[in-house]
């Protein structure tokens, strides 16, 4: 994996103040393509000794078929709580979500997530992590088409040498490799990802995100993206989804990321542009 | 260098209970002469109780007064069980021998053979014994594991049975005994049954299951709440979350159950023979107190060790049983089955 000298994290701030641009408002790629996933008026509500507490109200969101959008906002503002929703772990208070125009009733194997912590069975290996569910999602395909998926994703995130490794001698960077490809083998309508690198270094950071936009230039699913990086969320999303603080969290605002796929980090980072939708962005985070 | 440091204070600490415990014997050995004398002086006369000075100070076997018996005494006892034991064995098999032909015969005719019926060696009871607890655990396993699952997965089982849990699990092994015979004797009305050794391996059981009971149904319930989210996201049925994820993700806890249980059974199992009039260590030692000749401590102390040391040895067998299965590589030692299957993997790996 060939890491760039300079991180999308170690930026210098000075670089990134511009406020005197306009946003780009079309991307152009996903012009023809429908809504898969519909967020409409949705709402939570935690019940507290004090009354309720409204985490998130009247949020609208509509994602495009093949659209990878990202979410940032301050932690606490219930982005995490709008993921878990949408993946049906957790219970919508209000409002409603739809895939592929059906409305969401609990969690499933269409919307795919990649939790934060890696999330694998330690017990198992490598593949039969991924096995485990690509058994529930092809129960029709021969022993061999599944672990022929099984391992192509594997191979996809630089693992192709470790498929019988236990999930639990590897390190937090190899387990969400194992986590993407889990992800990935699913074939998910939607595919949800909760802050997959926060744990992890910046290095390897760095290098997850290219496995990630690797597979996913293959594959295309839409996906939604939590963050709270603002590097990461202009370099793999074609649309940044900006939530204000809670409570009562809603969306703030929009920005468009226009560039081209397959994007290589080094032509992103001298984009001229690229400073101005940094800037952007900051400037909603800092106010 | 540790590792002899180590092993250098274990042998220093032996010996040192070694010398005081032949202090005590000593000890112990002169109060009882001195009390039977002095009673034989009340009771009879001066030289009555001169002549047993006399009997006790030549070293007369049959003589000697009960008390502690020094190590000595109990290591030569170990050596005289053993030959017994040897005898023993080779009665067993002379008689097969003999009867090999007569049994066969009545194999064909479609009867049951002639079996050996006589005394069982210290050996054979120790055999027993171990019969006895495995099959104790065998029972303790199956109603505790099932339960404990069902207790962790629906919060509703446990409030329904929880009360059940915390009345039994206080109950001493002599009122489980009692219960089971009333149970058992009432059912097995047939003589030629076994009800002894039935008895015994229920109430054991019954006693040791809890510890199991509490920490499947404790590890169930508090499963990584991040595995529960995979099962969900893969919409896995019950039987799949329940063998794939949950019991899985329990077994460290499980396991650390089952080795209360097999020392609790262990502990349990002796009293339980010894009530049961069942064979096995517990009814040696009744055997021996009862019969109390000048032998019977002595043997009743290696009975003691033997049942220390066995009790080590399924403890160290749970433990390795549970570093092969458990997940988590928290141990730094590695166990001896550890070590034998890291031998296999490598072997076959070459």
């Amino acid at each position: 994996m060939a890491i760039e000298e300079k991180t999308l994290t170690n930026l210098s701030p000075e670089r990134s103040i511009n406020t005197r641009f306009t946003k780009p408002d079309v991307n152009r790629r996903l012009e023809d393509k429908k809504e898969i996933l519909v967020i409409d008026q949705l709402k939570k509500v935690y019940p507290t000794a004090k009354g309720d507490y409204v985490v998130l109200d009247n949020l609208k969101l509509s994602v495009k078929q093949s659209e990878f959008i990202s979410i940032i906002g301050h932690s606490g503002c219930g982005k995490s709580t709008l993921l878990t929703m949408i993946a049906g772990l957790n219970s919508i208070s209000g409002g409603q979500i739809s895939v592929d125009n059906e409305v969401v009733h609990g969690a499933g194997p269409d919307r795919a997530v990649v939790f934060q912590s890696p999330s694998l069975l330690p017990w198992l290996s490598t593949l039969d992590n991924v096995m485990l569910g690509v058994k529930q999602v092809f129960p029709h395909a021969t022993k061999k088409q599944k672990l022929e998926i099984c391992k192509y994703y594997l191979d996809k995130v630089g693992l192709g040498n470790d498929f019988n490794k236990k999930a639990n001698t590897l390190s937090q960077g190899m387990q969400q490799r194992v986590g993407i490809a889990r992800a990935f083998a699913l074939k998910p309508k939607v595919l949800l990802l909760d802050e997959p690198f926060g744990m992890l270094d910046s290095l390897t950071r760095g290098e997850l995100q290219d496995v990630l936009l690797e597979v996913w230039n293959k594959e295309q699913i839409t996906a939604v993206m939590i963050t709270h990086d603002v590097d990461e969320s202009i370099f793999l999303a074609d649309r940044v989804i900006m939530m204000t603080s809670g409570p009562y969290a809603k969306i703030g605002d929009e920005l468009v990321i226009p560039f081209d796929r397959p994007r290589k980090r080094k032509e992103i980072l001298d984009h001229p542009a690229y400073y101005d939708y940094r800037g952007y962005l900051m400037d909603f985070l800092n106010h | 260098m540790k590792v002899l440091k180590n092993v250098g204070l274990i042998i220093g600490s032996i010996i040192s209970f070694l010398i005081i415990w032949n202090m005590a014997s000593n000890a112990l050995y002169k109060r009882a002469v001195s009390t039977t004398i002095t009673k034989i002086e009340k009771l009879q006369s001066k030289e009555a109780a001169e002549e047993t000075r006399k009997r006790i100070e030549s070293g007369d076997p049959s003589s000697q007064p009960n008390s502690l018996p020094s190590p000595l005494l109990v290591w030569k006892t170990a050596g005289l069980l053993l030959d017994d034991a040897h005898k023993v064995m080779k009665k067993k098999q002379d008689f097969y021998k003999k009867m090999e032909k007569t049994n066969a015969k009545l194999k064909q005719a479609g009867k049951e053979s002639i079996t050996y019926t006589g005394r069982p060696s210290f050996l054979d009871q120790t055999i027993t014994s171990l019969k006895n607890i495995f099959w104790g655990v065998l029972l303790a396993i199956s109603i505790a594991i099932p339960v404990g699952i069902l207790m962790g997965l629906s919060k509703r089982f446990k409030t329904s049975i929880n009360w059940f849990v915390q009345i039994f699990k206080p109950i001493s092994p002599v009122v489980w005994f009692l219960l089971v015979q009333m149970i058992v004797n009432t059912i097995m009305t047939d003589p030629d049954s076994d009800n002894a050794f039935v008895i015994t391996f229920i109430s054991v059981g019954l006693c040791a299951m809890w510890a199991t009971l509490v920490n499947t149904s404790v590890g169930v319930s508090s499963v990584d709440e991040s595995y529960l989210n995979v099962s969900k996201v893969l919409r896995l049925g019950i039987g799949k979350k329940i063998f794939k994820v949950v019991l899985p993700a329990s077994i460290p806890l499980i396991f650390t159950g089952l080795r209360i249980t097999v020392s609790v059974a262990w502990m349990v199992l002796i009293a339980v023979e010894w009530l049961s009039q069942s064979p096995g260590l517990g009814g040696f030692v009744r055997e021996e107190f009862q019969n109390g000749s000048s032998s019977s401590n002595a043997k009743i102390m290696v009975a003691m060790f033997v049942i220390g040391i066995i009790g080590v040895i399924l403890d160290k067998l749970m433990a390795s049983v549970q570093g092969l299965v458990s997940f988590e590589n928290k141990s730094q030692s590695p166990s001896p089955l550890s070590i034998m299957r890291n031998m296999f993997i490598s072997k076959k790996a070459a």
